[in-house]
């Protein structure tokens, strides 16, 4: 047996031991193009695609549960991108329907491309990935996961089976820059939750650096800066300071795609958009850019 | 290559058995070199221009994006099945032609099922909902206008 | 639901189907990637790493070790000559002492499995001794020759009138092109069977059939009897096919297996194996006078050839004499070069040469205007040239020139209503990535005109090859003319219904064998000249048939004609339909078709060195985000010259494709090259315009005055879409965004890094407009 379809996850564990050089399929869309471009040739494969645990949701008290296997199309529809906004915006810039219907929230994970969609969401959400193996499951932060440019920690045998995060939290944006309406990599991009009951701003930096980044610095000059009682806007000087935060967190490269200037450029201007959208939405539109002072 | 393997694919209706492949060939190798399906095309072998598109369960997926043999027990429906037989269009192959939506053809194949999959799941789609409906699909010849009029087209057959 | 469709109805002038159409919607339709021949193996070329490097050995024994693999070549296995190419076979088919560009051939294998074959190519062992790579074009010329031919390819000069005049006003600008590639859905591939007789048939998607023969014969050390050619199904070229791919790798590992043989190019392959259009620099200078009247026009250009000549002659020839663009001016000084240098090899790209000058010469245009205060479109008006004009190389506009109907139309167009802040989240620049904020949206509008020389010229003598046969009512239809989507096909059947009245018409697979060529697929030239070919062979077959029933009923031949398919004479004594008008017999003609000659230009680029003309002009509008410098095109008008519209939804298509490809030079298209090597060989970093891209197109007006000359009136139409519409999409990001925007394509940060918040350019042209529904 060469190519395992296990219908659950212990199966799937059984084939490892089966065939420990075995490499994990989820949706395909990165693993088939190194198949194609023969840059990967598998001995063994183990397919993820009928697991029954790692497909569907639920909710758990104030979280969502994700299965790993869940897709960008099953993300985009109405219950889940209301409990989980920015990862269903997200999605939809995922390359194609073709692609969104078979890429898997794991498999963005598995691949951990600095320019992977999905990541810079979970990072400002503060997700928790669980990662299960034959011994026994564990729980990761997305840097702890992701440590490098498509490196993750995980081991021989171990499968991303779901990722928790907060359900309906606060006001979501994700932004991402690139040359073409459809199916282009990132050359920037961001996730900004502003958490209304936490009194925080998170934001978080896609294609700007060897993994993503959360622009902590901002993230703490602004949260101090707004006010939460809601009966003031923040101040023009205020986001331009945060901008330029934003800015200085990240770490782009020159690359064929673009410039490190111009995606520092751009992702400042995407957290400041974001940023704006965000704090105005939670007003009912009320916090008009015009209104605020400077 | 290694070992080969054997396995069995529903296609069209249709179990049909694959042989002594490589592991590693995608589902729209298998369909067009050992299964006689040559109408899904190959046009980047990355996702990137939906010239192989099928129906996987249901769903409109990439060809070239599925590891064939991971494709067992999944119902697989390629542009071939979408024809009632010999010498019969669906309607959207019809709209196709009267429209003028095909040029060189390659990219033809992929649109037409991309197009039954958007028909099937939103049968009244807005010109916006149509372009994003087919913007996995790559075309170089016709700069897409008469595509669009072709869904259009076909769209208001259904209606009437 | 299931419908069948009738394709045999349409004459000319009606929207007839295609008569491919059914097989191509239903998968059926067999291109070369879809031939399949039983035993037949996998070929694979290997190609250099290297843009410049020279070959100390190549060692094929590990290929040839493993299990499956039939052949290994090189260039020692090539019996003929060792070189190709279309103008001069400068061009090896394998490298043997250096590799001058990256992707070039070294070595092929034919092995059972496309797998095994690439694992058998990566088993090569090439040494190389990797050199500096010559990758700058301006130095090119001077620099040491990286081919003993030397590193200037062609050099055109135009010089007319007085060199020293001046106008009253003086705008100059440095311009630039990328390199843009045909990004054809069909891939290269191709299908060879060797021959009992020794010779080889090869099943190819190309774009002149008997060219490649021509060479091929010459490369196989075979006669042209023994090297034949079959049409098989294209998909798409645009010029990437106008050159050799695998044809001679292919027949060698054919010939030499003695099994058929298959190459499938990949898409990365694809970039890396076909020629792409020329990048070009450009410094151009253009005096007016008070008015607005060009005084002289001045333009040095400098086109990147690569690697090998290709065909950059024609295409520096093209750039010259066009360089002006569609208006009048009595003094000009132009050089066009086109140099060798160590980048990708440049060739045919549909434009061939216009493109490049019509983006400088319309920028130019734009900051006359400016400079002026006279309206861009007021001013092109004044310019614009008629039948009788001279263009700079003193030929005389005799045929139609309706170039002012063709601004003026397009003009007039009514603008889109609506702006960015009435469109869908998802129809303003970045789209689903919702990076646009509204009120940083600006509107631009943007206008250009263009000229391309149709048909091949300079003294070239352009022929087309057809043959009719009438036998019981069906009409037969013989050309090699290749069908690479444009609808060829649908054209040749409306021919031979419109001429012959039949309903029938069969079309012979195109071959190499049977018939004489049919010229290339490019040029705007196969309606005219294949076309031309079709209809004269149908008309010699109708005279023969006439002059049979004329006969067999004792009347005047001149009494008789045909008439919704029958065979009449005016006064109902003959009426008889077509099938039974010669029973038993078979009517069958061959023409060959050539056009009125050429000349070649002189020394100072003068001499009447081209068939016809055509003219279009693109207006279009765009919304720019002025901080993240995205775009999306909103629109694009256009009118277009055609002489006579021959098949009238064909035709929109081969505008509203030619456009998409303008957009997206203008705006996302480009081969990325890092000294000399080719950074995005793929559909994710090389974009080309989705459906979610690509606006619609507004046609103003198709412009139809019959060219004289022209076998059914018509003008080549193909080429005409691509020229002014790149103009135009920069024309507008150029107003909405007050930036001179001096290259093509225009980049993000072109746009958002370029200096402070930018602003309108005052007289520029109408920005933020809002129009009312």
């Amino acid at each position: 047996m060469l190519v395992f379809l296990p219908v659950s996850l212990e199966e799937a564990f059984d084939a490892f031991e089966q065939r420990p050089d075995a490499q994990l399929l989820a949706g395909g869309t990165d693993f088939m193009v190194e198949v194609n471009f023969a840059l990967r040739r598998p001995p063994a494969v183990v397919c993820l695609r009928k697991v029954a645990e790692l497909r569907g949701w639920r909710l758990e008290g104030p979280e969502v549960v994700l299965g790993a296997g869940i897709t960008y199309t099953e993300l985009m529809a109405p219950e889940l991108s209301g409990l989980l906004p920015g990862l269903a915006q997200a999605s939809r810039t995922v390359g194609s329907p073709q692609i969104r219907n078979a890429g898997t929230l794991g498999g963005n994970l598995g691949t951990a491309s600095p320019a992977g969609d999905s990541l810079p969401v979970l990072a400002a959400l503060d997700a928790e990935i669980v990662v299960a193996s034959k011994k026994g499951r564990r729980s990761l932060e997305l840097d702890d996961l992701i440590v490098g440019p498509k490196r993750t920690t995980l081991g021989p045998g171990e499968v991303i089976v779901e990722v928790r995060l907060p359900a309906a939290l606060g006001s979501q944006e994700f932004l991402k820059v690139g040359t073409r309406n459809a199916m282009v990599i990132a050359v920037a991009n961001v996730a900004l939750v502003v958490d209304w009951a936490g009194h925080s701003v998170r934001c978080a930096l896609g294609s700007v650096g060897p993994v993503v980044i959360r622009a902590r610095e901002a993230e703490q000059f602004i949260s101090s800066r707004i006010d939460w009682s809601g009966r003031t806007a923040p101040h023009e000087g205020d986001l331009a300071e945060f901008t330029a935060l934003v800015r200085s967190a990240a770490r782009p490269i020159d690359d064929h795609r673009s410039t490190a200037d111009y995606r520092r450029h751009a992702v400042g201007v995407c957290a400041e958009r974001a940023l704006v959208r965000a704090l105005a939405n939670h007003n009912g539109g009320t916090w008009e850019r015009t209104s605020w002072a400077s | 290559m290694g070992e080969l393997i054997d396995y069995q694919l529903r296609v069209n209706g249709r179990e049909r058995d694959v042989a002594e492949a490589w592991l590693g060939e995608s589902l729209l190798y298998v369909l067009r070199e050992r299964l006689g399906l040559p109408g899904s095309k190959s046009a980047c072998e990355q996702g990137e221009c939906g010239s192989c598109s099928v129906l996987m369960d249901g769903k409109l997926v990439c060809s070239c994006m599925v590891l064939g043999a991971s494709a067992v027990g999944a119902d697989i429906v390629t542009v071939e099945g979408l024809s009632a037989g010999e010498n019969d269009l669906s309607d959207i192959q019809a709209a196709f032609l009267a429209e003028g939506g095909v040029q060189c053809g390659f990219c033809t194949p992929g649109f037409v099922v991309s197009v039954h999959d958007l028909l099937e799941h939103n049968p009244d789609p807005t010109e916006l909902q149509i372009r994003e409906a087919v913007s996995g699909n790559l075309c170089r010849c016709t700069g897409y206008g008469r595509i669009i009029a072709a869904v259009q087209t076909a769209r208001e057959a259904r209606r009437a | 639901m299931s419908t069948a469709l009738d394709v045999r109805r349409g004459r000319l002038g009606e929207s007839a189907a295609r008569p491919d159409g059914v097989p191509k919607v239903r998968g059926e339709f067999a291109f070369s990637s879809d031939m399949y021949a039983e035993g037949m193996l996998w070929g694979h070329i290997v190609r250099s790493p290297h843009p410049a490097a020279a070959i100390r050995g190549i060692d094929v024994s590990a290929a040839l070790q493993i299990p499956g693999v039939k052949a290994v070549i090189t260039s020692d296995d090539v019996p003929g000559r060792k070189t190709y190419g279309l103008d001069y076979p400068d061009q090896p088919v394998f490298a043997w002492d250096v590799v001058r560009y990256m992707g070039e051939p070294v070595a092929a294998v034919a092995a059972d499995h496309p797998e095994t074959a690439r694992r058998a190519a990566a088993a090569i062992v090439v040494d190389y001794a990797a050199t500096h790579p010559l990758t700058d074009p301006v130095l090119a010329a001077d620099a040491e020759p990286i081919h003993p031919l030397g590193n200037v390819l062609h050099r055109q000069r135009v010089r007319r009138g007085n060199p020293d005049a001046t106008g009253a006003v003086v705008v100059e600008g440095r311009y630039e092109t990328a390199m843009q590639d045909q990004a054809q859905m069909g891939t290269e591939a191709g299908l060879a069977i060797p021959g009992e007789d020794g010779g080889v048939d090869l099943y190819i998607a190309t774009q002149w059939l008997h060219i490649d023969q021509e060479q091929m014969a010459a490369c196989l050390a075979l006669p042209l009897d023994k090297v034949r050619l079959h049409l098989a199904g294209v998909g798409g070229s645009f010029g990437a096919r106008e050159d050799l791919s695998m044809q001679v790798q292919i027949c060698l590992l054919a010939l030499r297996t003695g099994r058929p043989v298959k190459i499938v190019y990949s898409r990365e392959e694809s970039f890396l194996g076909h020629v792409h259009r020329h990048p070009a620099i450009m410094w151009y200078r253009h005096h007016a006078d008070a008015d607005g009247r060009l005084v002289k026009v001045e333009a040095r250009v400098i086109l990147d050839g690569g690697a090998y000549l290709s065909t950059s002659t024609a295409v520096t020839m093209n750039a010259a004499c066009m360089a002006p663009g569609p208006y009048r001016v009595e003094n000009a000084l132009v050089e066009a070069v086109a140099v060798r240098t160590n980048n990708p090899p440049c060739g045919a790209m549909r434009g061939f040469g216009s493109v490049q000058v019509c983006f400088a010469h319309e920028a130019q245009m734009d900051k006359l205007a400016a400079a002026l205060g006279i309206d861009p479109v007021e001013l092109r008006l004044r310019n614009a040239l008629k039948t009788g004009d001279s263009l700079i190389t003193g030929q005389v506009l005799r045929g139609t020139a309706p170039v002012a109907e063709v601004i003026r139309t397009c003009a007039a167009a009514p603008l889109p209503t609506g702006g960015p802040r009435t469109l869908a989240e998802l129809e303003l620049p970045g789209g689903a990535g919702r990076t646009a904020e509204r009120d940083r949206v600006r509107r631009g509008i943007g206008f250009a005109v263009s000229i391309k020389n149709l048909m091949y010229g300079g003294g070239f003598d352009d022929y087309s090859s057809a043959r009719c046969r009438l036998e019981d009512g069906v009409a037969t239809i013989t050309c090699a003319a290749v069908e690479v989507g444009q609808g060829f096909v649908t054209l040749a059947q409306q021919i031979a219904r419109d001429v012959l009245g039949v309903t029938d018409v069969v079309l012979a697979p195109p071959g190499t064998s049977d018939i004489g060529s049919a010229g290339s697929t490019s040029a705007s030239r196969q309606t005219w000249m294949s076309g031309g070919a079709v209809q004269s062979a149908c008309v010699a077959v109708r005279e023969r048939l006439l002059s049979s029933v004329a006969g067999k009923h004792a009347v005047a031949r001149d009494t008789l004609e045909i008439v919704d398919g029958r065979v009449v004479s005016p006064d109902g004594e003959v009426d008889l339909p077509v099938s039974e008008a010669a029973p038993g017999e078979v009517l069958e003609e061959t023409v060959e078709f050539h056009h009125a000659p050429t000349a070649e230009l002189d020394a100072d680029g003068q001499g009447d060195a081209f068939v016809s003309f055509a003219f279009a002009a693109h207006r279009a509008v765009v919304d720019v985000d002025l901080d993240l410098g995205l775009v999306r095109v909103v629109e694009i008008a256009t009118s277009q010259d055609v002489g006579r519209v021959l098949n009238p939804v064909q035709l929109v298509g081969q505008l509203e494709g030619g456009i998409a490809q303008g957009l997206g030079l203008a705006v996302m298209e480009e081969i990325v090259l890092d000294h000399g090597r080719v950074r995005n060989p793929s559909f994710t970093d090389y974009v080309i315009p989705t459906a979610l891209d690509m606006p619609p197109v507004h046609i103003a007006a198709f412009i139809e005055e019959a060219e004289p000359g022209s076998p059914m009136g018509a003008k080549g139409a193909g080429e005409p879409p691509m020229i002014s519409s790149v103009a135009a999409v920069v024309a507008a990001i150029r107003d909405a965004t007050g930036l001179e925007l001096p290259r093509a394509p225009v980049r993000p940060q072109d746009i958002a890094l370029a200096g402070s918040a930018p602003g309108p350019v005052p007289g520029s042209g109408p920005n933020n407009v809002e129009v009312s529904p």
